[in-house]
């Protein structure tokens, strides 16, 4: 320990030297090792253990149960596809052979969405010259997750350059960004390069093997939308998650576990995680007792537990920077969403998935439900004034 | 009439080297100081030069703004040095103690019997009124003000605090004629605050001419702040005075004996003292005479609590406010993966470290920041722990943007730094939220008079 501490001193950049790259990179490095021993000086001799390393780990921690299980199911559907593995059989053949090719097949996204999204805020770094602020930490983590598996590795960098600099360094960096960054990197793709980023043929990776006949590598709500909603897996299967799907939002059980962590040590919100299931479910009703198609009428419940409605809740509307901030907003910016996207997913035929873009339009309208918040304490405040 | 406050939002820091209730030997006092510093936007005009005798009550400086406001020596002595910055702003005024302890003679009565303005002429003349500080801002009261009430805490419930019920008992007598003089000054109520959980000693729930209201709950509910937004929050306008019960010690020996008696008992605290215990000494008092070999080595000296007291040195002096001297382990190393470790001997609001798990722990904190600044990221971490109904970050916010129209609306005239120690001890982004509520309180009484 001591060891790698003087040598990191040793090689330490100047700040104000010749390569400011270089000094943001070591300090983005430094203080990854060691959790520097500033002390306080003023306001508080004491502090809390937490600091924004911390928090954002814990998130990856939540994370990981929904990675594992999206390797785990990129094999298995491509297995599954080419008929190596029969339908049911989940875990008993082939276990480790799915396990290798789905790590071949996200590790890659999971590496270039780091390197170029670390890369960009580095040069950010640089040129503000601020220390590196951990943000990416996350979304370089999501970005994978709610991708196709066989979205193309330099569409992901295009994307994640995108994402980060328009959607977040322009605003200010971290803390400071409208919309959730790794929401921007799929919706940049979704309308840059719809054709890799819906249909049939990029959520199952087939490699270079030929698919069964009958196989359709639609999700379940591709499906639902052009009529088929006879091929919506039972409730049972969407909850474990074995059906296509972008690599990480497939199975609420995994989602769960992370949600799970996420409450217990008080980063996730409860709240926003409650209030959209609820705005959902309230739809779905709504949709079960007054629709007309079949669509309509697949359960609330199991609405719920397709497509991305799960991992959009725990993971991606619960972003603190872009979601509401006070307590009250945070229950209607979740129904909001919860609402908004069941209706664009069942109403609206040309998105067969309404969760990313509900969210993006409730981080549009997050501070203006703060807003209204923030005003009826002021207004409460004034009232006090006048009745005395 | 009595009002019961429940406070649910805030949170007990258990830290080890709580005082035992017992006193030590009275500390030799051999030379005080007095800072200006103590007091935010104070401009001091001296009134004693470098050789000057004074006696115990002696003016040493007074108020700019208001120079009925006086500063005045706690001990009798020779002023020794007046030590200045930049611009010739002064730092503090020293006194060496002369042994002889000689008093200035104020008026000696019961304050019942006496009119507003006597009792508000002896407390000024004595240097006893800068104990009394004021909503909004929190400064000294100005004695031209209309106070709508006065509030005294009887409870502090800030980490390792003094018991105050420990430190009046039997002192009855002394602590109702404080209490009647306070009534004197407002045409409004007198508020104790007595700390509802345990039962408060008998000198509180004696007392006469206040209302006695009971609070119950975690830190911040000492605060007295705290205590009044609940009671009858503050308004645009409205000013209300507050003081501690141990403050009203000092006003009742005032009358009852006719002299500044600046003597005061402390808790000295923390885990790097090796028996916590109750020490007599006086306001100002070198620390040096208090600490007399019994902590041990590399713990920083705090005048007052971990969450908003000032570091000195090991020869430093006590502030004027403080009735604690809390001394632990300086931090400094740095922590190798820090971010990630499990933590069992870090106490977090949060539940990021499993020490959530063992609520009762007792922990022994030093003064490592546990990480670097960063924007604000989290939300509800404030509202966590600030008990009153303000929406703490958007007023932080609108502090950092010096925006005063926003900082109106959002209840500013209502709060002060202590009130955001928690806020900042959990703040994920390690900002320094008591120095933001400072500087913007400042700013703020600047361009409202």
């Amino acid at each position: 320990m001591e060891a790698l501490e003087k040598f990191m001193q040793k090689i330490k950049p100047k700040a104000d030297g010749k390569f400011p790259l270089a000094h943001a990179v070591w300090d983005g490095t430094y203080t990854f090792l060691f959790v520097p021993g500033h002390t306080n000086h003023n306001g508080t001799h004491i502090k809390d253990g937490i600091d924004l390393k911390r928090t954002m780990i814990m998130v990856v921690l939540a994370l990981v149960p929904a990675l594992l299980f999206g390797i785990y199911n990129v094999g298995h559907q491509h297995f599954l596809a080419t008929g190596q593995v029969v339908l049911g059989d989940h875990v008993c053949n082939l276990f480790w052979a799915k396990f290798i090719f789905g790590a071949m097949k996200v590790l890659p996204l999971i590496i270039v969405s780091y390197a170029v999204g670390l890369g960009v805020e580095f040069v950010f770094a640089a040129i503000n010259k601020h220390a590196i602020q951990e943000g990416f930490l996350v979304s370089g983590m999501l970005i994978p997750l709610i991708m196709p598996v066989d979205v193309p590795l330099w569409m992901v960098a295009v994307a994640t350059i995108f994402a980060v600099v328009i959607g977040k360094e322009v605003f200010g960096g971290t803390g400071m960004n409208v919309l959730n960054v790794a929401l921007v990197t799929r919706a940049f793709l979704f309308f840059a390069y719809p054709t890799k980023m819906s249909g049939d043929q990029v959520w199952v990776s087939l490699g270079d093997c030929k698919a069964v006949d009958g196989f359709s590598g639609a999700t379940p709500l591709g499906n639902a939308v052009q009529g088929g909603v006879d091929a919506i897996p039972s409730l049972m299967d969407s909850i474990i998650g074995f059906i296509p799907g972008s690599i990480g939002e497939t199975s609420v059980i995994a989602i769960g576990l992370g949600a799970l962590l996420l409450v217990i040590t008080g980063i996730g919100s409860l709240r926003i995680m409650l209030s959209m299931f609820a705005g959902g479910l309230l739809v779905g009703l709504a949709y079960n007792t007054f629709g007309s198609n079949p669509f309509h009428q697949v359960p609330a419940i199991h609405q719920l537990m397709l497509g991305g409605f799960a991992f959009g809740a725990v993971f991606m509307a619960t972003d603190p920077v872009t979601a509401s901030q006070t307590a009250t907003g945070k229950i209607i910016y979740g129904l909001f969403i919860g609402i908004i996207a069941m209706l664009i997913r069942v109403s609206n035929p040309a998105y067969p998935e309404g969760v990313m873009l509900a969210i993006l339009l409730g981080n549009v309208f997050a501070p203006l439900i703060d807003n209204i918040v923030v005003s009826s304490n002021i207004k409460k405040r004034l009232k006090r004034l006048k009745t005395a | 009439m009595s009002k019961e406050i429940k406070i649910r939002k805030g949170a007990n820091i258990k830290l080890k080297g709580v005082a035992e209730k017992l006193y030590t030997n009275p500390a030799n006092v051999s030379e005080i100081v007095l800072k200006p510093s103590d007091f935010p936007t104070l401009t001091p005009k001296l009134l004693v030069k470098v050789g000057d005798k004074v006696k115990a009550g002696t003016p040493l400086f007074f108020d700019k703004e208001n120079d009925k406001i006086l500063f005045t020596s706690p001990i009798s002595g020779e002023v020794t040095e007046i030590n200045r910055a930049e611009k010739r702003r002064i730092i503090d005024v020293k006194v060496k103690a002369d042994g002889e302890n000689t008093f200035e003679i104020f008026k000696q009565a019961d304050p019942s019997t006496l009119s507003k303005e006597e009792v508000l002429d002896n407390l000024l003349k004595s240097g006893v009124w800068p104990l009394i500080r004021q909503r909004p801002f929190d400064v000294i009261a100005n004695p031209n003000d209309k106070p709508k009430a006065i509030y005294v805490t009887a409870l502090d419930t800030a980490p390792l605090a003094p018991d105050y019920g420990f430190i009046v008992h039997g002192k009855d007598e002394v602590f109702q004629l404080g209490l009647n003089a306070l009534a004197k000054l407002t045409d409004g109520k007198v508020h104790l605050n007595v700390n509802g959980e345990d039962n408060p000693e008998d000198v509180f729930t004696n007392a006469k001419n206040v209302q006695i209201n009971r609070v119950v709950g975690p830190h911040p509910a000492g605060n007295v702040g705290i205590q009044a937004h609940h009671i009858d929050p503050v308004n645009k306008g409205e000013v209300i005075w507050v003081l501690r019960a141990l403050d009203v010690l000092t006003i009742g020996k005032l009358f009852k004996e006719g002299k500044y008696d600046a003597s005061r008992t402390i808790a000295f605290v923390g885990s790097k003292v090796k028996s916590p215990k109750y020490v007599r000494t006086v306001l100002g008092a070198n620390i040096s005479d208090i600490i007399n070999g019994n902590v041990e080595e590399g713990g920083r000296f705090i005048s007052g609590n971990p969450l908003t007291g000032t570091q000195i040195a090991a020869d430093g002096h006590l502030s004027y406010y403080d009735y604690q001297l809390t001394v632990i382990p300086e931090g400094g190393n740095n922590q190798f993966f820090g971010w990630i470790m499990p933590g069992l001997d870090k106490f977090s609001l949060s539940r990021t470290f499993c020490s959530w798990l063992t609520p009762n722990k007792v922990y022994d904190l030093n003064t490592n920041k546990n990480g670097e600044e960063r924007a604000f990221v989290m939300t509800g971490e404030y509202e966590k722990v600030f008990p009153m109904d303000i929406l703490p970050v958007y007023l932080v916010k609108a502090m950092i943007t010096e925006d005063i129209d926003n900082m109106e609306k959002l209840g500013i005239y209502e709060v002060a730094p202590e009130d955001f120690a928690l806020c900042e001890y959990g703040c994920t982004s390690k900002i320094e939220t008591q120095k933001i509520v400072r500087e913007a309180l400042n700013l703020v009484k600047k361009e409202c008079s």
